[in-house]
């Protein structure tokens, strides 16, 4: 029988949650690298026991780890000690280091900072991990401030894709109050040249040539809160997600506006429909049901909270516009938690199943695609992000 | 041989105790210092200094014999009695409350 493993980032180290494909009973391993900021897990979908994980400190910087055995024992890739002193220089798994080279890296040396100045790149920590479809040992990682690394020695060493941070419209790349995060990236299973990314606060991009060069792909996105509401950059993107079967339909949360387009991004178009909140930070796509999709609503601009305090997750199996509260389980009062961008998944069983993480610690999971939850763990750290893997 | 107190979540991320020994080749300064202990522990690169720049990160300081040396130039020379591994060289990092 199938089981999942669930990937759990959070403020103060990582958890690994393991269950059979009932996903009744559940199995909590951790806290791993306890203390350390776990900004996000992510295992290879060629090789399901290597996982890939995001360590982080606003003490100690950056560190990359890597599992060969599901999450049992880990390595820092590039740590280990020298056998040679003369030998190359340890830790590069650890060094994210912008390319400023006259080649590539040259244009672009500054962006806007928040009272409009021009501020220098400066590499703060790893947001997401994206292992390649088709390579266990190719990963892409979306930084703050905003750019795109991948690793191709599976996580000895980086390399800047410094096309995306070299755009025309680098310069007015503002962050948002968490930072300027490269936080989604999307890789096409059918077209392996085309990524798409998101930043906050600058939108979202795609590369049709294996991130050699990049197009902001932000047409139809309306945000009140700029001052060029309809500009080519500078939305504040939370999240995009796609079905694999249809990469070309993107769907997306952003600061306020849920959207969808249908032409790998050229054109979005609203469709908050009757949300309560079209404010929210995850949106993602049911694992056999290209057009169900699932959000959360979120208050806002200060609060971040649910509205009147009830944990509802939407769910629209129109594409968008027509969605329905999905309540069974939730705390349906008193409930004032937040759910980060990273921190809703999806399995691929059967009956999909569906997770999602708050910052209360808590992580649900629904093995009905939404129409009952549960909480696997009530009192974890605060969750900064939630993957899930299918294991055969 | 140098003596270098490390704070506890460096310890455990180089799986080392408290303390550790290190040779140091040349002039005993700060620079030298932390070059030894990132060659001996590598996974420890970037995690006091830069990786490029070797500038200190901002929560941390570098004490020894009662003395503040965060502030000093990294090419200066550390104390007699760290040289002499009679004191040792502290990382520091700065205290998490809330």
């Amino acid at each position: 029988m199938s089981k999942v493993r669930v990937l759990v980032g959070t403020r103060k180290g990582a958890f690994i949650l393991t269950s059979d494909g009932k996903r009744e009973n559940w199995q909590v391993n951790g806290p791993i690298f306890a203390g350390w900021e776990m900004y996000h897990l992510a295992g290879s979908p060629v090789d399901p026991d290597r996982i890939y994980a995001s360590q982080s400190s606003g003490w100690f910087g950056q560190i990359i780890q890597r599992s060969n055995d599901g999450g049992q024992t880990w390595e820092t890739p590039g740590g280990e000690k020298m056998p040679d002193p003369s030998g190359p220089p340890g830790g590069l798994s650890n060094k994210f280091v912008y390319d400023t080279s006259s080649q590539t890296g040259k244009p672009l040396t500054t962006h806007q900072w928040y009272d409009g100045s021009q501020r220098t790149w400066e590499f703060k920590r790893v947001w997401h991990l994206e292992p390649s479809l088709t390579d266990p040992d190719i990963v892409y990682a979306g930084v703050e401030d905003a750019a795109l690394f991948c690793t191709k020695d599976g996580a000895k060493s980086w390399h800047e894709l410094s096309g995306l941070r070299g755009h025309v419209s680098g310069p007015k790349w503002q962050p948002g109050a968490g930072g300027m995060c490269l936080h989604t990236i999307l890789l096409d299973p059918k077209n392996p040249k085309r990524i798409f990314i998101a930043i906050s606060a600058a939108g979202s991009f795609r590369t049709d040539d294996g991130g050699e060069t990049w197009k902001p792909i932000n047409r139809g996105l309306n945000s009140e809160y700029i001052p060029d509401p309809d500009a080519e950059v500078g939305h504040c993107v939370h999240r995009i997600a796609f079905h694999p079967s249809k990469p070309e339909v993107l769907f997306m949360q952003k600061h306020w506006d849920v959207m969808r387009s249908d032409n790998a991004g050229e054109l979005w178009t609203e469709i908050s429909g009757n949300l309560p909140s079209d404010f929210g930070f995850v949106v993602d796509v049911h694992a056999h049901e290209p057009e169900t999709i699932y959000v959360i609503p979120i208050k806002s601009d200060a609060e971040h909270y649910p509205p009147d305090g009830k944990l509802r997750v939407y769910r629209s199996r129109t594409g968008g516009n027509e969605w329905e509260p999905l309540t069974s389980g939730l705390p349906q009062s008193h409930c004032y938690v937040n759910v980060l961008r990273d921190a809703m998944a999806v399995d691929s069983l059967d009956s999909c199943g569906i997770y999602f993480g708050t910052t209360g610690g808590q992580v649900y999971c629904s093995a009905d695609a939404g129409d009952n939850w549960n909480a696997i763990v009530r009192d974890l750290p605060a969750v900064l992000s939630v993957e899930v893997q299918t294991i055969p | 041989m140098v003596r270098v107190r490390l704070p506890f979540p460096l310890r455990k991320l180089a799986q080392v105790g408290a303390e550790v020994e290190l040779e140091v080749e040349g002039q005993v300064t700060q620079m030298s210092v932390l070059d030894a202990l990132e060659a001996r522990y590598p996974v420890l690169c970037g995690t006091i200094r830069d990786h490029e720049t070797k500038q200190r990160r901002a929560y941390l300081r570098f004490f020894a014999c009662e003395e503040d040396l965060s502030h000093k130039s990294p090419d200066e020379p550390l104390p007699a009695e760290v040289m002499s591994g009679k004191e040792p060289f502290y990382i520091v990092a700065a205290i998490a409350g809330g």
